[in-house]
């Protein structure tokens, strides 16, 4: 039996750059970064005191205090953008959507706010006095299942924690279910808000961030010489996904379809990448061969590009092996240039930037580079979008644990 | 304290700390169905009650109390 395709009808999104699709495209195809001082809390302690933060949203205002502060944000973002989503795809949000949609959610640290405050409040008011609510904002399939109450979501649910991977694979996967023929629409994307304090410590403490505090908005430079590690940032994309007769059944406007999906671990080290991005070729052959493509029918390439040192170094490697010499002729960007490191809401943010490079036929550029480097000499779309036709993209994502995962998107 | 005083400042702890809308919090409410606190909300509730009354309430305690008015009765006999 030949697999079902699968098309794209919903997006929706709350980022540093906009709290809706069309104006976080406006400011990625104008080179605008939403990296900036930290608001949410006293970052006089730390080292690293600048994030890409959602702004101007109020889950209070949105969903009513007594149900916001039941959750954590990375669980509000997740609504918010699953709101949008469907909507876009011409779901009636009032209806419960039933036994025939699917939820696959990724994250990396799922409420680790909540895990923080929790802590806080053991640690000065003991065990008594802790949030009962902390352990259902806390766990990562917090979102997954919120999102899934909040619109009745009644199908298969997976929540997926391959760190920076994490909503690349639930993509891939919820692909996978509507191939499949489980179930015929998916809800997927992902979530992260990990811009707290122990947490962007932590990841101080093993020098994966920049720590260009004095010029937040140039401290992400992917590929650039001069790259001193990622940028913290939260967000939730959320796309509707569903099988090409469904989204025609419905006359539901399609952006695209996802034809390749290709899932490797690098099994070398916690946190670096293996040499030469041996993982990462992999999952892009994988994807490929998924997609039944050619390396020549990749028209763009939405880097995972994290503006640390080794990532950057490792992912222009790895493109080069899988495309030779054609690597020098690819389009390649990296938006966390301009978003930072949405973590486990990565995946999903950068698909969307490659279906809405396809639909716009425009390529968002990396932002802040400006001195190169010898060792990423590829096509990086420097500082200003260009103007192309894509009628293929791929997108990156390689998460801590090892954990590649690599998405085509195509024309429909 | 009189019931009153009770009432208001379990009032004020519902409006304030939890969020519900202030024209449902009556005496006659039910916690459950009209201030959709549930089960984990009522935890939440009793925490707020212990430290603003500085009492405890055991669970056994909670058994008879499904609306605002029973919580207000309970307490009041508590502090």
């Amino acid at each position: 039996m030949s697999k079902r395709r699968v098309v794209i009808t919903g997006l929706g999104t709350i980022n540093p750059l906009g709290n809706n699709v069309t104006s976080t495209w406006e400011k990625l195809t104008n080179g605008i970064s939403g990296i900036d001082h930290i608001t949410q809390f006293d970052t006089s302690s730390l080292p690293v005191t600048f994030a890409g933060e959602v702004k101007d949203f109020d889950a209070n205002d949105y969903m009513g205090k007594q149900h916001a502060r039941k959750l954590d944000r990375s669980a509000h973002l997740s609504i918010y953008a699953a709101e949008q989503a469907l909507q876009d795809a011409g779901f009636d949000t009032k209806e419960r959507l039933g036994p025939n949609v699917g939820i696959v959610f990724g994250t990396g640290i799922g409420g680790i706010g909540a895990t923080e405050d929790a802590v806080r409040v053991y640690d000065s008011r003991g065990p008594s006095r802790i949030n009962p609510l902390a352990i259902t904002q806390l766990m990562p399939n917090s979102s997954t299942g919120q999102v899934a109450i909040k619109f009745g979501i009644e199908g298969p649910s997976l929540t997926i924690t391959t760190a920076c991977a994490a909503s690349a694979n639930a993509i891939g996967e919820a692909k996978k279910l509507i191939e499949n023929g489980v179930v015929d629409v998916v809800i997927t994307g992902g979530t992260e808000s990990g811009t707290t304090p122990m947490t962007i410590a932590a990841f101080a403490q093993i020098r994966a961030l920049s720590s260009k505090n004095d010029t937040p908005s140039e401290a992400c430079s992917p590929f650039d010489m001069n790259r001193d590690g990622f940028v913290m940032a939260e967000g939730s994309t959320v796309l509707v996904m569903e099988s090409e007769e469904s989204a025609k059944a419905r006359n539901a406007k399609i952006y695209g379809y996802v034809t390749g999906y290709g899932s490797t671990t690098d099994a070398h080290h916690i946190t670096a990448p293996a040499e030469g991005g041996e993982g990462a070729v992999r999952a892009m052959k994988k994807s490929l061969d998924d997609a039944s493509i050619k390396t020549s029918e990749i028209d763009y390439i939405n880097a995972h590009g994290t503006s640390t040192p080794a990532n950057d170094k490792n992912e222009t490697l790895a493109i080069k092996t899988l495309f030779g010499k054609d690597a020098y002729n690819l389009t390649i960007s990296s938006t966390k240039s301009m978003t930072g490191h949405l973590l486990g809401g990565a995946g999903a943010f950068e698909s969307m930037v490659c279906l809405l490079s396809i639909i716009n036929n425009k390529v968002a550029p990396t932002i802040n580079l400006n001195t190169p480097d010898e060792e990423c000499d590829l096509n990086y779309t420097p500082n200003n979008a260009v103007d192309l036709e894509i009628n293929t993209a791929m997108s990156n994502s390689f998460g801590f644990g090892g954990h590649n995962a690599v998405l085509i998107f195509t024309r429909y | 304290m009189e019931t009153n005083e009770v009432f208001d400042k379990v009032k004020g702890l519902f409006v304030e700390d939890l969020g519900i809308d202030e024209s449902k919090v009556t005496m006659e409410a039910k916690l459950e169905e009209d201030l959709e606190i549930d089960s984990l909300g009522i935890v939440e509730v009793v925490m707020a009650f212990e430290d603003e009354f500085d009492i405890e309430i055991d669970d056994e305690e909670l058994a008879d109390v499904s609306t605002v008015g029973e919580a207000v009765k309970l307490l009041h006999s508590k502090i």
